[in-house]
């Protein structure tokens, strides 16, 4: 994965398959746009640059959708990169609230929203 | 290496950042016509500057002037903007602008699965820009509330001229609302919210 030519399109759909390895992500991982991400251990020197970007961001909460945003990478291709960082427990995912009709969830966002 | 061309994001501003008490978030999708308001109400209720996410679509087509038929494959680059709302210590909420489209919907799996609901976003001006959108939901299940984003020069229709044009039930709430505003926003998403509930305890009772 580290041998990537001279002329090298940054944005490429090229690029972005040598950075996931091939795969195309998001259905396998189980990651819902909104799964928190939470860093468990700070990057390491020699690491993917795009996984020690995700720890760096992740040292506090961050939905994936919000990673996405600050990496600049289709949702798809982060959900790739979680994957890897997640088989190896460096970082934990929070899952979305569970599916409606929950009342308790219901209320406390009408609730949050009144207190806005 | 990859690291040459890979921007070393600077992620989210320290004001910005979750607590680490954050342990799950719900979503809202924000659907409309391109132009109609999705980021401005967005942006007028968010606690973040709203982002932008990007997914690349690709089409193959074979083009009818091709005399050998050899399919050709076109990118599309398809934006989603979205922002956020801490509602608690624990829970955060996730308020997406997403194109009137469906055919863009795929793009980003399950963005409705286990969304709270819906907010159709119509402009007076262009009504039947909405039906494809209040089609899709009502097979998919989704709840939805329809807000009129009022501008200025958009002709206005009486409560009923609106239900007839886009086939709306009765039950399903229907406002007019202005998007720049942070209130009136909020208005809309907590009618959203209220229509949940009484959904809720409506299926509850039975
Ligand atoms: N007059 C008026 N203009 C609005 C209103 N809401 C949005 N706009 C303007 O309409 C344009 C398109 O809005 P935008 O939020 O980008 O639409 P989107 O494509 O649905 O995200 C922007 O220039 C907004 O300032 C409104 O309620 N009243
Ligand atoms: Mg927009």
């Amino acid at each position: 994965m580290t041998q990537v030519g001279e002329e090298w399109d940054e944005g490429g759909p090229e690029r972005l398959y040598v950075l996931t390895g091939g795969r195309s992500g998001f259905d396998e991982t189980g990651l819902d746009l909104v799964t928190l991400i939470v860093s468990r251990t700070p990057p390491q020197i020699g690491m993917q640059p795009e996984h020690e970007s995700i720890l760096r961001v992740c040292a506090s909460p961050l939905s994936v959708v919000e990673i996405s945003a600050h990496l600049k990478l289709p949702v798809s291709i982060v959900s790739v990169l979680l994957a890897d960082l997640l088989a190896e427990e460096r970082v934990e995912a929070r899952a979305p609230a569970p599916a409606l009709p929950d009342i308790d969830i219901i209320k406390a966002v009408i609730h949050g929203l009144q207190n806005l | 290496m990859a690291s040459r061309t890979f921007e070393t994001a600077a992620g989210p501003r320290s004001e910005d950042a979750l607590p680490a008490s954050a342990t799950s978030a719900v979503k809202i999708v924000i659907v409309g016509g391109f132009g109609v308001g999705k980021t401005t109400l967005v942006r007028s209720v968010s606690e973040i500057r709203p982002l932008t996410t990007e997914e690349t679509m690709t089409q193959a087509s074979t083009g009818v002037d091709d005399l050998a038929g050899v399919e050709r494959k076109s990118m599309t680059t398809v934006a989603m903007d979205f922002g956020r709302i801490s509602l608690n210590d624990e829970l955060v909420l996730y308020l997406f602008g997403t194109p009137g489209q469906q055919r863009f919907w795929f793009l980003w799996n399950g963005l409705f699965d286990g969304a709270l609901g819906a907010v159709v976003l119509v402009d007076t001006r262009r009504l039947e820009a909405s039906f494809d959108v209040l089609g899709r939901l009502e097979e998919s299940q989704t709840p939805f509330v329809v807000a009129v984003n009022a501008f200025d020069e958009a002709p206005s229709y009486t409560d009923g001229e609106l239900r007839e044009a886009l086939d709306l039930t009765d039950e399903v709430p229907l406002m007019v609302c202005d998007a720049r505003n942070r209130e009136s926003s909020k208005g809309v998403l907590l009618a959203l919210m209220q229509y949940l509930h009484s959904l809720a305890m409506t299926s509850e009772a039975t």
